[in-house]
């Protein structure tokens, strides 16, 4: 029986200075985190990776902390809402907290460009004669350098990986006709096209193998990265690098719900074999397909477009949901997963409110017929970063979201409100509150653990293995109780 | 710029087909491109206002090195 699917996305976001090309993006990126966290900065980031088999499910005492990047003064910091907001490299990275369902990570998805728009602000508002900082939601400089924006799904250690990269590689490389956020140009050194090309994805052009553990270069369809953040006899982290930065609510939530209802179908053996002869070539080649019609050769000898291929996997994900997971979510997921095929199916530029790479070209398609401008003008590579402007005034992604032209399947007033609170349903409740309530008195935490300083000689870490324990349910009761941080370990430990 | 220093490379066999023309799956009718040009006039004349000032130059600056 397939486990709940708990999942999250970590977005690097790409960083300017207008006008001062030269401008450090790692300090800048540092600076934006450390003055939006404020003092909860002074809490760091647990490191300690699990300790092995012993799994202690009580308290651990904290040995010697090693030196890390932290101490090169690099702001890392969770957040009231159970995020992580850190600097990874050159960029300021955001982890949304664990979500369960596909709308859920949505807000908090969304949640992450307030929270990086507001970052901005507090920077302007208190360093005034600094260059303005911008920051996009986006993969990709055009100059041939990407950055991520990663999938986390928890996934059953006892699936067979094999089975993992045989079902879900012709799914992640069919998906993009949803999922891509658009892009000019090509970037992959074997095409010659330079900017005078528009494609699906942000992200293709920088994939060369299947299956591998790199993430900055050879970039595989399928990452290998085993660190479950949980216990790791009962689960898989499963890692997904292919996807890109999406702005449209709908592509996020289609990205999120199809990958999590195909994992359960896997961990369930419920999927039939559709291997791709070439993966990573059909990737390219769809991504270079607005009509989303090229077709792929299938090892079963078939020849399928994308669109088709997806059909498949919605065809088994009905069954799937009707005689094993019939919840509200995943019949809205199946609903708009059929609504956006048929439409890509009939003509792909009708979903520029769903999708961003139909939004983005629609744009794009308008201005140069306008300005009578060549696809390699420089404007246009302009207009696609502006698109990813995270700042509601500037962005055009959110100036067609203000007119009323994009679909919300959010409210702002959701949205706002995860930029404090965590989600109730997983253990980024508990992880969350606890940094609310008691911020003096945690001095670490990390996905799987906190680390409470009670006043005690020794600190406490509290491990969180259980990604579905320490939801409001759980833990409610327990920290109403608990006036201070030396009160809730004590409870803990009885 | 290294954009145009990047684009020697020879074009991958089997790969790109006259359907990876930019425009692929964007041919209007007339009335409908006319429809289109009238809707988004607004948020063309948006788009001229947000972009930063010398647009083509930010654009040819922003680099982005290091991540994942």
């Amino acid at each position: 029986m397939a486990i709940p699917k708990v999942f999250g996305t970590e977005t690097e976001y790409g960083i300017a200075a207008v006008g001062a090309p030269d401008f450090n993006p790692v300090l800048s990126s540092s600076l934006l985190i450390s003055t939006y966290a404020g003092s909860l900065r002074r809490i760091r980031w647990d490191y300690e990776q699990e300790s092995p088999l012993r799994d202690a499910r009580g308290f651990e005492p904290v040995p010697a902390r090693e030196g890390t990047d932290e101490d090169l003064g690099l702001a890392n910091v969770i957040l009231p809402n159970g995020a992580r907001y850190y600097v990874d490299h050159a960029h300021p990275e955001y982890s949304t907290p664990e979500c369960i369902a596909p709308r859920q990570l949505v807000v908090h998805d969304k949640a992450g460009e307030r929270i990086l728009e507001r970052s901005l602000n507090e920077v302007a508002r208190s360093m005034p004669s600094a260059p303005q900082l911008s920051i996009y939601k986006n993969n990709s400089d055009g100059k041939g350098n990407s950055y991520g924006t990663h999938e986390n799904y928890l996934v059953d250690r006892a699936t067979p990986f094999g089975d993992i990269v045989r079902d879900l590689t012709p799914f992640f490389v069919s998906r993009i006709v949803y999922t891509g956020a658009g892009k000019v140009g090509a970037e992959a050194p074997w095409d010659d096209r330079g900017r005078s090309l528009y494609q699906l994805t942000q992200r293709a052009d920088f994939f060369e193998t299947e299956v591998g553990l790199e993430t900055t270069l050879k970039r595989p369809i399928i990452n290998t990265r085993d660190e479950p953040h949980a216990d790791p006899e009962r689960y898989r982290r499963l890692h997904v690098i292919v996807g890109d930065a999406n702005l449209c609510e709908v592509s996020t939530f289609l990205k999120i719900g199809t990958t999590a209802i195909v994992l359960k179908m896997i961990e369930d053996r419920f999927l039939p074999d559709l291997s791709i002869v070439n993966p990573v070539q059909a990737l390219h080649e769809i991504s270079r397909d607005l009509t989303c019609t090229h077709e792929i050769a299938l090892a079963d000898g078939r020849r399928v477009n994308p669109v088709q291929l997806q059909w498949e996997y919605l065809e088994h994900a009905r069954k799937y949901v009707e005689r094993e997971d019939d919840t509200p979510e995943n019949r809205e997921v199946l609903e708009r997963w059929e609504m956006v095929l048929g439409a890509l199916e009939t003509d792909p530029s009708s979903l520029h409110r769903q999708l961003d790479w139909v939004a983005k070209h629609r744009l794009l398609h308008a201005y140069r017929d306008r300005d009578g401008l060549e696809w390699n003008d420089s404007k246009l590579r302009a207009i696609d970063l502006q698109y990813h402007d995270v700042r509601r005034d500037r962005g055009l992604y959110y100036r067609l979201e203000a007119a009323g032209k994009v679909e919300r399947l959010t409210t702002d007033e959701e949205v706002d409100a995860a930029v404090m609170e965590p989600p109730l349903d997983t253990r980024a409740y508990f992880r969350g509150r606890c940094i609310s309530k008691y911020p003096d008195s945690i001095a670490a935490a990390s996905w799987d653990s906190l680390i409470v300083d009670t006043g005690a000689d020794a600190l406490q870490r509290i491990p969180m293995r259980e990604p579905l324990r320490g939801t409001k349910a759980h833990v409610d009761a327990l920290l109403a109780s608990s006036d201070d941080a030396a009160s809730l370990v004590s409870k803990l430990q009885d | 710029m290294p954009q145009e220093q990047e684009q020697k490379k020879v074009q991958r066999k089997g790969g790109g087909s006259d359907e990876t023309d930019a425009d692929a799956g964007q041919v209007q009718s007339s009335s409908k491109a006319a429809e289109l040009k009238e809707e988004m006039d607004d948020i063309l004349d948006e788009i001229d206002s947000v972009l930063e000032e010398n647009a083509e130059e930010f654009v040819k600056s922003y680099v982005q090195k290091g991540g994942e």
